[in-house]
């Protein structure tokens, strides 16, 4: 199992685009952690999402 | 007045208002900046929601700063993580640093804060860390490469204003760096009174998301600001400990 943003995903075998590209998000607008590590946007295509990684994806939102 | 700019990491800046974007719609961020006459704007990390596609980088107006905060991070180590994900969502270097350990007060934990600045300011950020207001931990601050001080001037939300006053006057007497105060400033009035301390700006929020008027209330403050500035850059006049001083000639008509 992987997690993601806290959620059990079955994205195990994936790179980080192919997941990005089942979901909804905007790729310029969000940030990817993969096991508390920066994944930067020109590794998308290369990162593959493996058994047991968390995974963090954040954008920006209104705060003080 | 022109030549009058803030400073922070020799980024140079007109505008002494630094607005915070949290708690208010988004249509309301355009009218915001422009009435504050803000060229900063404060933004949170959280994660990304599938379901909400709009963003508030769409709302933003062109050439204002983005400084993201690191609000969630209780200690150091989530602080410096959130800094890395805001710069990879292209921010730039600013970074606001605010670490709360304690839920009821959220009053900022300053050793970790000092911790997590060392480590950006190390990393190139220009570092702002959010602390409560403590001289020696200030010095540390500035040793660990902040580029200005932020001292809180009551609980964040609280809008009970310069709670903290003598203490946010002794970092200003004393530290090199720009001192803003952020957090709890709820009025004008509060604002103002603290630019006239010399306080280098003002971050507000809550006092803006919490008014009736959002924009009006941005002018108020950005009025406020630029009023206490003209003040501290006039220097104040003096107070009498006792007695009176009579603003007109006192001789010369109906008696000798």
């Amino acid at each position: 199992m992987v997690k993601i943003n806290g959620q059990e995903s079955d994205a195990a075998g994936m790179t980080v685009s192919q997941y990005i590209s089942t979901t909804d998000y905007n790729i310029d607008r969000i940030a990817v952690e993969k096991n508390e590590q920066i994944v930067p946007k020109m590794q998308y295509g290369t990162t593959v999402i493996e058994d047991g990684d968390t995974i963090e994806i954040v954008s920006f939102v209104g705060g003080g | 007045m022109d030549n009058d700019k803030l400073v922070i990491a020799g980024h140079e800046f007109g505008s002494r208002f630094i607005l915070g974007s949290g708690k208010y719609s988004l249509n309301l961020i355009e009218a915001a900046v422009r009435d504050a006459g803000a060229q900063i704007i404060t933004l949170a990390v959280r994660r990304a929601n599938t379901k909400e596609h709009e963003s508030i980088m769409d709302y933003i107006p062109e050439g204002v700063t983005l400084l993201p905060n690191t609000s969630g991070a209780r200690n150091a180590g989530e602080a410096v993580r959130i800094a890395r994900l805001a710069r990879e969502l292209g921010c730039g270097d600013f970074v606001k640093i605010e670490i709360m350990r304690d839920t009821k007060y959220l009053l900022p934990d300053n050793a970790e804060t000092i911790k997590a600045t060392e480590i950006l300011a190390n990393e190139g950020f220009i570092v702002m860390p959010y602390m409560y207001p403590d001289l020696n931990v200030a010095r540390d601050l500035v040793n660990a490469g902040a580029a200005t001080i932020m001292p809180l001037a009551s609980p964040i939300g609280s809008n009970k204003g310069l709670a903290a006053k003598e203490f946010i006057q002794i970092l200003i007497n004393e530290i090199d760096l720009p001192i803003i105060v952020d957090a709890g400033i709820g009025r004008p009035s509060q604002a103002c009174e603290a630019m006239e301390m010399g306080a280098a700006a003002i971050m507000a929020n809550t006092a803006l998301a919490t008014a009736g008027d959002l924009p009006l209330m941005a002018a108020a403050f950005r009025q406020a600001i630029e009023a206490g500035r003209k003040a501290y850059l006039s220097g104040l006049g003096r107070v009498l400990v006792r007695g009176a001083a009579a603003s007109d000639p006192l001789t010369g008509f109906l008696r000798d």
